[in-house]
């Protein structure tokens, strides 16, 4: 079973009409990357995700339910920029993650609850790489630095998908690599289903199990807004990798089948 | 070398920034000089010598009548009132521009409100705050707190609205209920903008205090300068004007000072 179904989605701001008629299918476990040019609705599509706006017409379903309507926890972000706070310092910005949900009324948690979210933080900040800087305010780190933060900050509430807007887009191609290995590890290990738009063709390429191309197929001269985006090319790639994946995760279920008493 | 590529270095810097105050002062001795020499009776720019005395007066002997310090008793008094003014207005601006400027449901109806108020002339309504709240300390604050509330709410409503939709959306995939979202995303980057909004409008919270004091008041700095004004008394009047600069001025770096101990965040963000 699909663990994202998109069903006839468009989305249209008054006349101007941006995607159309998208029909998908996500397994549990996919890096989807999605390109295409400036202004194609790969964005837009990434925010029918989030929750940050409502498709016009059609559905997505999330593990058959219909996706709540506006951001939560089950879905992490990262933008390309003001994606982690600025009052906060490092480890705050991740722990409060763990103290907003558990402390509805003051937004923050005290003594014992306090140290525990913060240790927490700590860790996934060591693996990330940010362990030397954990007092640091966003502003004094470098812009991978900013980025590894907003990652670690969206893994800490451990969403079922990760949606990531051209993270690296700001970024040098040297600090760019080493994001990038970060994010397969990461992934990897935490078996997230992520989208990511991309302007960077070879990173879509070598980043994605799957990869999806936005572009219009209609196009009148005439009336530039009349006819929206669809996905030209969805491409199965790395399927080394998906599979490698794929059998694990079989692997890891039979093994825990026992155990647990679940079905694969 | 061009002007606009000209710096001063460091004493030159420090004289040019004390060569204004120094002309200024010269310029008043040398026609306060010319006008005693011409009459010695002359009341309208008094010396040196007659200003310390009219401090002495004022500040370190006692009146005969009230038996107090009569420049001290009217410094607590006017800065009292201030204080609760600035104090009232601060939070209750912060509370209007957060609601305003963050839940789109509040700023529909308060944001059009708060421009067309901060349009009223507050020391057009200062004979209403009189009527209603009467002469006591009330009418003085609540012309402060008039004055200066829309203008805060105004501008933390903008700031708060400057805040990225990404970090606003951030806040919720983390988990944030609206109100945790407040205080812990809005609120907190909005402390930082709520000094600065106050140092901008201390020069209007001290007129509409003078100005309230010069109506209605029994003590306070700008009810002592009305007061002696009858008698055209200069020597007493520059040395007040001095003084409530130089509070201001304090209040002033006070403020800013208090913003970058208390938000070392705030300069590296806005970068």
């Amino acid at each position: 079973m699909s663990f994202i179904q998109v069903n006839n989605v468009w989305q249209q701001y008054g006349d101007h009409v941006v995607l159309e008629g998208l029909n998908l299918s996500i397994a549990e476990g996919e890096f989807c990357t999605l390109v295409g040019t400036s202004g194609c609705g790969k964005s837009t599509f990434l925010r029918l995700l989030l929750g940050q706006e409502r498709a016009s017409r059609g559905e997505i379903l999330l593990d058959g339910q219909p996706l709540a309507a506006e951001p939560d926890p089950s879905r992490g972000v990262v933008f390309q920029r003001y994606s982690v706070f600025p009052h906060l310092s490092a480890l705050d910005n991740v722990a409060l993650g763990l103290e907003l949900p558990r402390a509805p009324l003051l937004g923050r948690l005290f003594g014992q609850r306090k140290r525990a979210a913060r240790e927490q933080a700590a860790a996934l900040l060591h693996k990330v790489g940010l362990g030397h800087a954990l007092d640091k305010y966003p502003a004094q780190l470098s812009g991978g630095m900013q980025q590894r933060l907003a990652i670690a900050q969206a893994l800490i509430m451990k969403p079922r998908v990760l949606l990531l807007d051209e993270p690296f887009g700001a970024l040098d191609p040297g600090i760019r690599k080493d994001m990038h290995a970060l994010l397969l590890d990461l992934w990897r290990e935490t078996r997230l289903t992520v989208f990511m738009v991309t302007h960077d063709l070879s990173e879509g390429f070598s980043l994605g199990t799957r990869l999806m191309v936005f572009d219009k197929v209609r196009v009148d001269p005439h009336a530039p807004y009349a006819y929206g985006a669809r996905i030209t090319y969805d491409l199965p790639l790395n399927s080394k990798r998906s599979e490698a994946q794929a059998a694990l995760a079989t692997s890891l279920a039979s093994a825990l089948q026992p155990i647990l008493g679940l079905t694969p | 070398m061009h002007l606009i590529n000209r710096h001063p270095d460091r004493p030159t810097r420090l004289l040019l920034v004390i060569l204004p105050f120094a002309l200024l002062l010269c310029a008043y001795f040398f026609g306060s000089a010319q006008r005693l020499a011409d009459n010695p009776n002359d009341k309208l720019l008094p010396s040196a010598v007659q200003m310390t005395d009219a401090v002495k007066r004022m500040a370190f002997s006692e009146d005969k009548r009230s038996g107090g310090y009569v420049l001290w008793q009217d410094t607590a008094s006017s800065l009292r009132r201030l204080a609760i003014g600035l104090g009232v207005s601060a939070v209750v601006g912060l509370c209007l521009g957060i609601a305003a400027g963050t839940l789109p449901l509040f700023g529909a109806p308060l944001s059009p409100l708060l421009v067309v108020l901060s349009m009223v002339p507050p020391l057009a309504i200062l004979p209403i705050l009189f009527i209603v709240f009467g002469l006591g300390e009330l009418s003085k604050v609540m012309l402060i707190v008039i004055g200066i509330t829309p203008i805060l709410a105004r501008d933390l409503e903008q700031r708060a609205r400057e805040i990225p939709v990404e970090l606003l959306i951030k806040a919720q995939t983390l988990g944030a209920s609206t109100w945790a979202l407040i205080l812990r995303v809005v609120l907190p980057q909005l402390l930082p903008r709520l000094l600065i909004s106050l140092r901008l409008v201390l020069g209007s919270a001290w007129l509409f205090l003078i100005a309230a004091e010069a109506i209605a008041s029994e003590d306070g700095l700008g009810y002592r300068i009305f007061l002696v004004r009858r008698y055209l008394a200069m020597d007493v009047i520059l040395p007040y004007v001095v003084w409530i600069t130089l509070l201001a001025w304090l209040m002033d770096w006070g403020l800013k000072q208090l913003t970058r101990r208390a938000f070392p965040w705030y300069e590296g963000a806005r970068s």
